[in-house]
């Protein structure tokens, strides 16, 4: 457990270049694989006065880079909600979607999809992620309401598990609805959103996902510290000067619109925000400026993975990324709650 | 100073306490006996601005407690409670250093990392710092915790410990509370912990308030015994002004004996 400073930096710094490794592998492979020439030829085309990009070329900027980046970003954001959520609920089995953020924001996508191709509205650029976020708000807030006791007003962790539960089944169950009742192109849709994908990844995507996981990481770790003091316990923080209170709206806040927009535009990926801040804790500790830095990385690193993974298994098809970290993640879900004697 | 005044809490239709009015002088040492449900922990919390009294007002040396904000507080007040679960696997160091958040914004400085080490040294913890905390046993958890709470309130000691007995008195007080911190210790860390606690409420500028239930160790350490019953006071002042025959029989249900000591005073047996 002994774990210095410098050694932290160390290990930060390789897990960083593991990500780029692995980005590297990510836009090589898939579909179609791009050699390396290929692939330094098409960054080569995007500046003037090189020769026009071949179609393959044109297949690995416009489809292959941005997915890649899409899903760097989406990891990371998963990765770093599952850290404020678990610092936050002071649980280690707590993961974004556990609150119902994640759900929601897939039944505002939904819900985005069957209206948007009933009213044609919204197809601005900007109109499925606030759906989303205004879903995950929703639920989230749902379950916080709900959760809460009548005596004192606090959530307790088992009453927000269980509340949890039951508001995500409430919105699978309208997203099932939803896909019932949608026309055939937009119940596809929606099948793929509640498993998770990536394959709808466009430059428009990748920089709005940029803003809320960068924007996002950076506000988390402005309140590492306090999170940090929640560790010995909410009356202790409060001693050591936190606003216990407005930490809890502000992490919340903040896990909503990072975990809500990753959502909106892959779709429900489950276990990553799990799985991840509980490998970095293993292996350097529960500091959470380390793990929110780590858990981007790990994040990023992990999901870049499994979509590797999702695009080679059945190719030149590929299956939804939700198929794949569920299948991976169950199992080391299940390990945590074995070793391990939480109380709820 | 520290001075409460009409302060009445209640949960609920519930009163914990009723009406209390009571100060704490600095460079003393003030204990709060009673048995169960007497509200000690409760006054405590009270005091150190935990939660807010539906009636009454708290103040540090003339202020209102509830003017200030939850940050400025913590610079110089700072609350050892009795359990504290670590929910994830934190180093011991990592604990000790939580008493320096309030007074450095983005990382730890030197000056910090001196004070850490200095606390660590004097509650005997060092040679466990690099340890995770959730593997000690409870008594090792309680000297962390001290030593945590000690390094929020240890002055700028310029490399000395002297600082923090009488030689420096400048800017504000510094408070100090203690909610039965002697829960988990054997015997001779109990009176460790006591001298400890004593020579810091020595200091001319630290009020030190505390919850002892063994009224042994309270009447041996304390300057100023607080009685408490049923919510209110009953009796305030030294250890042999409150300690009386008919008070303990009325307020513990129990009958004492006084027993002569060699050191100070007298030993209390119950029957």
């Amino acid at each position: 457990m002994t774990t210095p400073r410098s050694s932290r930096r160390l290990l930060l710094l390789s897990l960083a270049v593991v990500t780029l490794l692995v980005l590297a592998a990510s836009i090589r492979y898939g579909a179609i694989d791009f050699s390396i020439g290929e692939i330094s030829r098409a960054f080569a085309s995007i500046f003037p006065g090189q020769p026009e990009p071949t179609l393959d070329q044109r297949i690995f900027l416009e489809l292959r880079l941005p997915r890649a980046i899409l899903c760097l970003l989406v990891g990371a954001s998963l990765g770093v909600g599952g850290t404020l959520m678990q610092a936050l609920f002071r649980n280690p089995i707590v993961e974004p979607g556990l609150v119902g953020t994640s759900s929601g924001a897939a039944f505002g996508s939904a819900l985005f999809f069957v209206l948007g191709g009933v009213l044609h509205i919204g197809t601005s650029l900007w109109s499925l992620p606030i759906a989303a976020c205004v879903g995950g708000i929703i639920s989230t807030y749902l379950v916080f309401l709900l959760a809460r006791s009548r005596e004192d007003g606090r959530a307790s962790i088992v009453m927000l598990l269980l509340t949890g539960l039951a508001v995500n089944a409430l919105f699978m169950s309208a997203i099932g609805f939803l896909s019932y009742i949608a026309r055939d192109p937009q119940a596809r849709s929606i099948t793929f959103w509640s498993l998770g994908t990536l394959s709808g990844a466009s430059w428009k995507a990748v920089e709005i996902v940029a803003v809320s996981t960068i924007g996002g990481s950076i506000m988390a770790l402005r309140y590492a510290k306090q999170l940090n003091a929640l560790t010995i316990g909410e009356e202790e923080a409060t001693y050591l000067g936190v606003n216990v209170n407005r930490l809890k709206w502000i992490i919340l806040s903040v896990n909503v619109v990072i975990v809500a927009v990753a959502t909106a535009f892959t779709g429900v990926i489950s276990f990553v925000g799990l799985v991840v801040p509980n490998i970095l804790r293993m292996i350097g500790g529960a500091d959470n400026r380390y793990l929110i830095v780590g858990s981007a990385l790990t994040g990023a690193t992990l999901l870049t993975l499994a979509d590797l993974l999702a695009r080679l298994v059945v190719r030149p098809a590929e299956l939804p990324i939700g198929i794949v970290t569920s299948a991976v993640g169950v199992p080391v879900f299940i390990f945590l709650l074995r070793r391990r004697r939480y109380v709820f | 100073m520290l001075t409460a005044t009409n302060i009445t809490y209640r949960v609920g239709t519930k009163e914990l306490i009723s009406d209390i009015s009571v100060s704490f002088a600095p460079g003393k040492l003030h204990l709060i006996i009673g048995p169960n449900g007497a509200g000690k922990s409760t006054l405590i919390k009270v005091l150190a601005r935990l939660v807010r009294p539906q009636t009454g007002t708290v103040q540090y040396d003339q202020t209102d407690i509830h003017d200030a904000s939850e940050a400025d507080l913590a610079r110089h007040r700072a609350v050892l409670s009795q359990a504290i679960e670590v929910a994830f696997p934190l180093t011991v160091r990592e604990v000790v250093m939580m008493g320096r958040y309030p007074h450095f914004g983005g990382r730890p400085g030197p000056h910090d990392e001196r004070i850490v080490d200095e606390v660590m040294a004097h509650f005997d913890v060092t040679a466990f710092g690099d340890r995770n905390y959730q593997t000690l046993s409870g008594g090792e958890m309680q000297r962390v915790n001290f030593a945590r709470v000690l390094a929020q309130l240890w002055k700028d000691s310029h490399g000395s410990a002297e600082a923090n007995g009488s030689t420096r008195q400048s800017g504000k007080s510094r408070f100090l509370f203690l909610d039965e911190p002697l829960t988990f210790l054997d015997v001779h860390h109990q009176i460790d912990f006591m001298k400890k606690v004593r020579a810091f409420s020595m200091a001319p500028e630290v009020v030190t308030v505390g919850v002892v239930h063994d009224l042994n160790l309270a009447a041996r350490f304390a300057d100023h015994l607080v009685l408490l019953n049923k919510g209110r006071v009953v009796a305030n002042g030294t250890a042999s002004e409150v300690l009386t025959t008919d008070r303990i029989r009325d307020v513990f249900a129990v009958e004492p004996t006084f027993v002569p000591t060699s050191h100070s005073g007298v030993h209390l047996i119950f029957d």
